[in-house]
């Protein structure tokens, strides 16, 4: 099937299997490897993108259901403020270690601040807990969460 | 074995590849000259790590694969410090697997060792090369070195009146032989070394450009599914091509004696050609195997004679002269590493030649591993590094390139190969599954005066070294057979037992279970005394930085306040890895429901520290990770298969799971220790003791989770 995307604001044609991840539409057609593999069942987060703005499991949407969209990456993430401000927010709390996770992360942070521009401690919790980091950045990345929401607010 | 004879057989092995456990080579020097690093006489090549070109750049080749653990900020840090360059300054080069290249420095990065190994001979690198650059200019001026210094890559002469750059004089400085043994600075001079620095690979990991294995893309590469055999030791029996070879996109399928895999134009038409396959497979030896079956052998050889690796005093003669004896039996869970970036590797070979991409932390060991299967003479093998996207020892291991590389022979064009997370899972190379009996007899004083310690479990340094397995895993040993503690009569026993689950090293190696062992149990041994815990341990230790990472841990933590209702606390104690070490768990666990972790408090003394923000972020991180596999890290094996697949049955902690934790860095002077193992290593014990202090439950067997309300 034949399919136009628009991804970080350019316009994409693939062909590929309706059925067919968005994930390994962007890593492995497009070339475009900032989003993760992590584990291919929607329980890890590292393949988060925006679909229109909400986070969405790349690794579970089928490309046939990201057509249409608006869909942003981690390449495209500094076009918005609330992007900008996470990007400087994970720099500012040096939050990354191996950093395979944190473009998943800094994308469901970014859905989440859109939604709530103050997150309390239990609502950042319930935003990111289906992101997984193995190296254990959690406690920078509540701390680069609050630290872009401060910045959003002045 | 002679005292030599055991120090040259650990540099082997650090030059081999695997670190945990080793003692580090003292005095080892750098090559003076970047062999491979050929810049067509252009450039200043001082060392292996440095190239300086006359546009100023200063070329940093690292010696150490970076996975998060820092040591990409901090290499450069003792470079910078030195050298007199920004830690920023340096653009960074990742070299290929060499083991000639950095000469006695390993390639190979694990167990704790890169700081402690390239503290001494990387300053000492830095600053001859800075002082062939300051001599350089004193010769342009006619003026004597002494009447110069060099600040953030310029050198100025003493009166001021003259200034040149590294990049102006670095050919004048090539040409003369260069220094050794310059003086290096005071701690008081420092300007690098001690203070904070954000990390250097912080901005690509944020913009989203870091690139790690699984991001290579050749071109004309097929990307290759793989499915192994899903019992332990079995083989392929048959596979019918046409189902995977139907699937669009799909253009191989590759048998193997124990694996099958399907190569397509991209990973999800790989993956649908595999589903569609059905493999059949030869079950073998093991298809009736379970855990009980592994675990027993295990549990049952702690409590009968094992091979001495440690003996002072006569123990059995003074646990019948004490008053009372304590005894206990650990059992600590096999753990698979689920790095976030599963496995992966790049192959191309040709014939002549196998060219490989891939993360790893050994590549030099990795192109010795492809040279040998493949036939192939060393110098025909390239292995390109990446950044890893997670380590924790899982590729300490070259199983995974040797993989590809047999996958890749088969086709005609590079192979990519990516491990599902399932096969990820199901085919790791495990954390040993281990048992740990101790018996305590305590004195008048309550005081333990006899102490026997038996270990048994899967042998790491016995399959990757048997060389030097003379019948004790020094790994394993490590931090059973010396102790913090002061006991006067004291024997350590070692069995190796083996079963069909592979094993091989995970963050905290040998120590980190030795840790759990001996920091429950003297938690255990406080009790039967019926002494504060804090105060116990404090007693029996001689050695001023351990009392004193103790007292501050409890002191910042608040020790022995009151809690409310269902919390308590817990502490441990280390000294591993030429670290110190004391950790205060907070933990709130009620009735029949999974303990949560409140606020762990940790003090660390880790020698002079180079990057105080890295030491915390690896302390943040190790606790985190040793949380993850106390609480809920479990592999079980029935039927010969591992039972768990993804991070649904395989648990790790998620941020809704995580404690605060504060770190608390003592200032020091003394060399540096590890900081990647030890952090992991001591937070379980320090919950399990803070869970009996909250419950009264003792709980022995790990995942702590599954066995608390049982």
């Amino acid at each position: 099937m034949d399919y136009r995307l628009r991804i970080d604001g350019q316009d994409h044609a693939v062909s590929v299997p309706e059925d067919m991840p968005l994930l390994w539409v962007l890593r492995d057609v497009l070339g475009l490897t900032g989003t993760k593999f992590g584990c291919g069942a929607g329980l890890c987060g590292a393949c988060t993108v925006h679909l229109d703005g909400a986070a969405a499991r790349s690794c579970l949407t089928p490309v046939s259901m990201a057509t249409g969209k608006e869909i942003v990456t981690i390449a495209g993430l500094s076009s918005t403020r609330v992007g900008r401000a996470v990007q400087g927010a994970w720099l500012a709390q040096d939050v990354v270690q191996c950093g395979y996770c944190q473009p998943g992360q800094m994308l469901s942070a970014a859905a989440l601040l859109t939604d709530n521009s103050d997150p309390s401690d239990d609502e950042i919790d319930a935003g990111m807990s289906g992101n997984i980091c193995r190296c254990g950045t959690y406690q920078r990345i509540r701390a680069a969460i609050r630290h872009a929401a401060d910045e959003l607010s002045a | 074995m002679t005292g030599k004879a055991v120090q040259m057989g650990r540099r082997e092995i650090l030059k081999t590849g695997a670190l945990a456990g080793a003692a580090l080579a003292i005095g080892i020097a750098l090559p003076a000259r970047a062999a491979g690093a050929d810049k067509g006489g252009q450039a200043f090549l001082p060392h292996a790590v440095l190239a300086i070109m006359p546009d100023g750049t200063v070329t940093l080749y690292l010696p150490k694969t970076e996975m998060g653990q820092g040591v990409h900020t901090a290499i450069a840090m003792l470079i910078a410090e030195e050298l007199e360059v920004a830690p920023s300054a340096f653009s960074i080069d990742i070299p290929p697997g060499d083991s000639v290249r950095f000469g006695d420095i390993s390639q190979s990065t694990g167990g704790s060792t890169s700081m402690r190994e390239l503290w001494a001979p990387l300053r000492q690198a830095a600053a001859d090369t800075r002082m062939a650059l300051v001599m350089a200019a004193a010769r342009k001026w006619g003026v004597k070195a002494t009447d110069c210094r060099a600040r953030d890559g310029v050198i100025h002469r003493l009166d001021e009146t003259s200034r040149l750059t590294y990049g102006e004089v670095c050919l004048d400085a090539a040409a003369w032989p260069l220094p050794a043994g310059t003086a290096l600075k005071s701690p008081d001079d420092y300007r690098v070394l001690g203070k904070d620095q954000v990390r250097l690979d912080g901005e690509a990991k944020v913009k989203g450009t870091a690139q790690f294995g699984i991001d290579v893309r050749l071109p004309g590469m097929l990307t290759a599914a793989l499915q192994q055999s899903p019992v332990f030791g079995g083989a392929l029996r048959k596979v019918e091509e046409g189902a995977a070879l139907a699937v669009a996109g799909v253009r191989q399928v590759v048998a193997l004696d124990d694996a099958v895999a399907v190569l397509a134009d991209n990973y999800w038409s790989a993956q649908q050609g595999l589903a569609a396959l059905e493999p059949g497979w030869d079950e073998g030896p093991h298809a009736q195997l379970d855990q009980s079956a592994i675990v027993e052998p295990i549990v049952t050889a702690v409590s009968g004679p094992g091979t001495e690796a440690f003996n002072q005093g006569d123990v059995a003669e003074a646990m019948k002269a004490s008053r009372q004896t304590v005894e206990a039996v650990y059992q600590q869970a096999f753990q698979a590493h689920a790095a976030m970036e599963p496995g992966n590797c790049v192959a191309h070979f040709t014939g002549n030649a196998c060219e490989i991409w891939t993360g790893t932390q050994i590549p030099s060991a990795v192109r010795k591993q492809v040279a040998s299967a493949t036939g192939l003479p060393v110098e025909a093998v390239t292995v390109h590094n990446f950044l890893l996207g997670g380590g924790f020892g899982r590729r300490l291991e070259a199983d995974m390139v040797l993989r590809t590389v047999q996958i890749a022979r088969r086709a005609s064009v590079p192979v990519k190969l990516v491990w599902s997370r399932e096969e990820d899972v199901r085919h790791d190379l495990y954390r040993p599954y281990y048992a740990d009996r101790l018996v305590a007899g305590l004195g008048e004083d309550r005081k333990p005066v006899a102490w026997r310690h038996h270990i048994a479990g899967s042998s790491i340094m016995a399959r990757l070294y048997p060389r030097y397995y003379k019948g004790v895993d020094g790994d394993a040993v490590e931090g059973a057979k010396t102790i913090p503690y002061t006991v006067p009569s004291r024997r350590l026993e070692w069995t190796r037992q083996e079963s069909a689950v592979p094993t091989s090293w995970w963050r905290g190696v040998g120590g980190l279970r030795s840790a759990f062992a001996v920091e429950s149990f003297i938690d255990e041994l406080a009790v039967a005394a019926k002494s504060d815990p804090v105060a116990y341990r404090r007693d029996l230790l001689r050695d001023p930085r351990a009392v004193a990472v103790l007292d501050l841990a409890a002191e910042r933590a608040g020790w022995g306040r009151r809690l409310p209702e269902g919390q308590g606390q817990g502490v441990a104690l280390i000294h591993l890895w030429d670290t110190y070490m004391a950790q205060v768990v907070e933990v709130e666990a009620r009735e029949n429901e999974q303990p949560r972790v409140l606020r762990v408090v940790v003090a660390v003394d880790c020698g002079q520290p180079v990057n105080p923000a890295g030491i915390r972020a690896q302390v943040e991180g190790g606790v985190v990770f040793g949380l993850s596999a106390t609480l809920f890290g479990e592999i079980t094996v029935a039927g010969g298969q591992v039972q768990q697949s993804n991070f649904h049955d395989y648990r790790v902690l998620r941020m809704n799971e995580a404690p605060l934790v504060e770190t608390h860095i003592v200032d020091s002077r003394e060399a540096p220790g590890g900081m990647g193992e030890p952090p992991t290593a001591a937070v379980g014990p320090a919950l399990a003791n803070a869970v009996f202090a909250a419950t009264g439950r003792r709980v022995r067997t790990l995942p702590l989770a599954r066995n608390l309300w049982v």
